[in-house]
């Protein structure tokens, strides 16, 4: 696992940089650490507000301690109408969470997303980025299983 | 009967989108060497000429924008908008991943138009595997020496809908939070680092070889007059055949349902079209026989958008989607402004009262009223098309909202 002050370094030179930077935290820790908000700052000449503050505007990014695997189910229109609610309550019925919330083993984080763009095959659910397609709520337990 | 008509996606899935030596082959790179030979007026012209409008939206003409670029400045600007937010589009992704190097040598084109040789492309961040194959293309292209001095560097946006506004995306690319910012001035005269700025849209980027390589007017000829050339949809909902097409944009939206769609899913009835993405108005059945181009779908108060097609069958509960609808805006809204930030919440709030069974017609007149306000006093098109979805479906669906008034 690379180190974020390594990270932030790699990132420095580019303008406008520090959007680069959190999400190669982010691919590292699933989450962008506080005191790697607070390098990033001094990194990119920030008080460490503006810092957090661009960090939180993004959606696709977080603060917040999240688990391994991190479940993104798209709730746009056409994954609604697909059923995508079902599919929600099924994932927080196995996983024993609810939207936001991280398995007390730090396994699983489940949040909500908007559309993320593979609308050919809804509803529509990401894990770490990668998308699952067609899914349906008697689905969900088998999918899950394949995540160590 | 009424087909495809392939340009962009022509060589779908039988070249290798990251390889300048497979895109030679089938004619890449051929437009750039015809742009390179031109002065750079002369190539907006030809580009303006062509009649290729923006596909991101806007529908602004190409080489119109282009000619608004200042050419003293040494330090210009080619920013390709691959932000992909509207809900159910996903139409640049397969350009890009079908294409790529027609939209790396596009860009060049712009470039030698405005005197730049720097490009970014603003890619989403739900997309890091496109992200990667465009860096291995921009390496491949730069290697062979396709692009010649022209450079890109792809950057990602992070999942903010209102950073496809392109002063919001020029900020996200600055490293700034996501906040659209007061138009005029226009990027073409103060973007990027405040340096003049040509956004465009990766379709619009997409077209340029083409063009160049068969001439303005073989464009100019192809689909609609006043929005010519080939437009990629994507079709979503109640559809048999829920997959992307290319046709001309003289096809009717009837056609793009029933004959490539396969028609609604089951043989249901049609509902309600919605065209363009989640800020688009619901079209109702009998407005189907419409050319999909940005003019005739304005004509029926729709919008092309970004070519997104959701398809609602007779089952499908309008109020229900359209309060789905309003909590993405309220989501989505970056809160800068008081209308948009205000009026997206108070209009899921009024929405999620209606589609509870708690709502009454005074809610719909303040639905009404909000809506007037949003479109006028809004920053920028977020704000003032949040309330389209609400507005259109008051006029063509009203009986869906009466019945589940208290
Ligand atoms: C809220 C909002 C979101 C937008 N999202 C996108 C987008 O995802 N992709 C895009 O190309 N244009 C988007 N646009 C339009 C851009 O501001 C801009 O008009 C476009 O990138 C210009 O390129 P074009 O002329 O080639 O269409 C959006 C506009 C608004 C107001
Ligand atoms: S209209 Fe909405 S998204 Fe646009 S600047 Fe105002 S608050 Fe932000
Ligand atoms: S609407 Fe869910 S992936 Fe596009």
């Amino acid at each position: 696992m690379s180190n974020y002050m390594d990270i932030i370094a790699s990132c420095q030179d580019k303008a406008g940089g520090i959007i680069e930077a959190y999400h190669a935290i982010q691919k590292e820790y699933n989450y962008i650490p506080e005191e790697a908000l607070r390098e990033a700052a001094k990194a990119f000449k920030l008080s460490e507000a503006q810092a957090f503050g661009v960090a939180t505007f993004y959606s696709y990014l977080s603060v917040k301690k999240r688990g391994k695997y991190i479940i993104r189910m798209c709730e746009s229109a056409p994954c609604h109408v697909a059923g995508a609610d079902e599919v929600l309550k099924a994932m927080e019925a196995y996983l024993g969470i609810k939207v936001g919330e991280t398995t007390p083993d730090n396994k699983f984080t489940l949040e909500l997303t908007e559309c993320v763009g593979q609308c050919q095959a809804t509803p529509v659910v990401t894990i770490n980025s990668e998308p699952v397609f067609n899914v349906k709520p008697d689905m969900v337990p088998g999918i899950l299983a394949g995540y160590k | 009967m009424a087909q495809e008509y392939r340009v962009l996606l022509e060589h779908a899935d039988k070249i290798n989108p990251e390889s300048v030596a497979e895109y030679v082959k089938v004619g890449g790179y051929k437009g750039l060497e015809k742009a390179r030979s031109m002065n750079p007026k002369d190539l907006a012209e030809e580009v303006k000429k062509s009649g290729l409008r923006g596909r991101g939206g806007a529908g602004f003409n190409a080489g119109m924008k282009w000619s608004f670029v200042p050419q003293y400045p040494e330090t210009k600007y080619v920013v390709c908008n691959f932000d992909e937010g509207e809900p159910g589009t996903y139409k640049d992704r397969i350009i890009a991943q079908k294409n790529a190097q027609a939209l790396l040598e596009g860009m060049a084109i712009c470039g030698h138009a405005i005197g730049s040789n720097n490009g970014y492309i603003y890619c989403r961040g739900e997309y890091p595997f496109v992200v990667e194959m465009l860096k291995n293309a921009i390496g491949n292209a730069k290697e062979s020496g396709a692009l010649g001095e022209f450079n890109i560097e792809v950057r990602m946006g992070a999942g903010a809908y209102v950073c496809g506004e392109e002063t919001a995306l020029i900020e996200s690319i600055e490293g700034h939070r996501g906040e659209p910012r007061f138009k005029p001035p226009f990027p073409g005269v103060e973007g990027l680092w405040r340096m003049p700025t040509v956004v465009n849209n990766v379709e619009t980027f997409a077209c340029l070889p083409y063009i160049l390589t068969n001439g303005a007017e073989w464009f100019a000829g192809i689909g609609a007059k006043g929005y010519p050339g080939t437009k990629v949809l994507t079709l979503t909902g109640d559809i048999e055949n829920p997959t992307y097409f290319e046709v001309p944009t003289d096809y009717l939206l009837r056609d793009v349902i029933y004959e490539l769609g396969g028609g609604v899913k089951g043989g249901k009835k049609l509902k309600a079209v919605q065209v363009g993405g989640t800020s688009g108005a619901f079209i109702p059945p009998q407005n189907l026989d419409t050319p999909i181009d940005f003019d005739s779908m304005g004509a029926i108060g729709a919008a092309l958008g970004s070519g997104a097609v959701f398809v609602m069958d007779e089952s499908r509960d309008i109020v229900d989607i359209i309060n789905r609808i309003a909590k993405f805006f309220e989501h989505e809204s970056c809160g800068q402004c008081t209308p948009c930030r205000e009026g997206t919440h108070r209009c899921k709030e009024i929405m999620e009262k209606i589609n509870t069974g708690r709502g009454s017609l005074k809610d719909i007149e303040n639905l009404k009223v909000l809506a007037r306000v949003m479109q006028k006093a809004s920053l920028c098109g977020l704000g003032q098309a949040a309330p389209i979805p609400i507005t259109s479906t008051l006029e063509h669906f009203e009986y869906e909202y009466l019945r589940k008034l208290v």
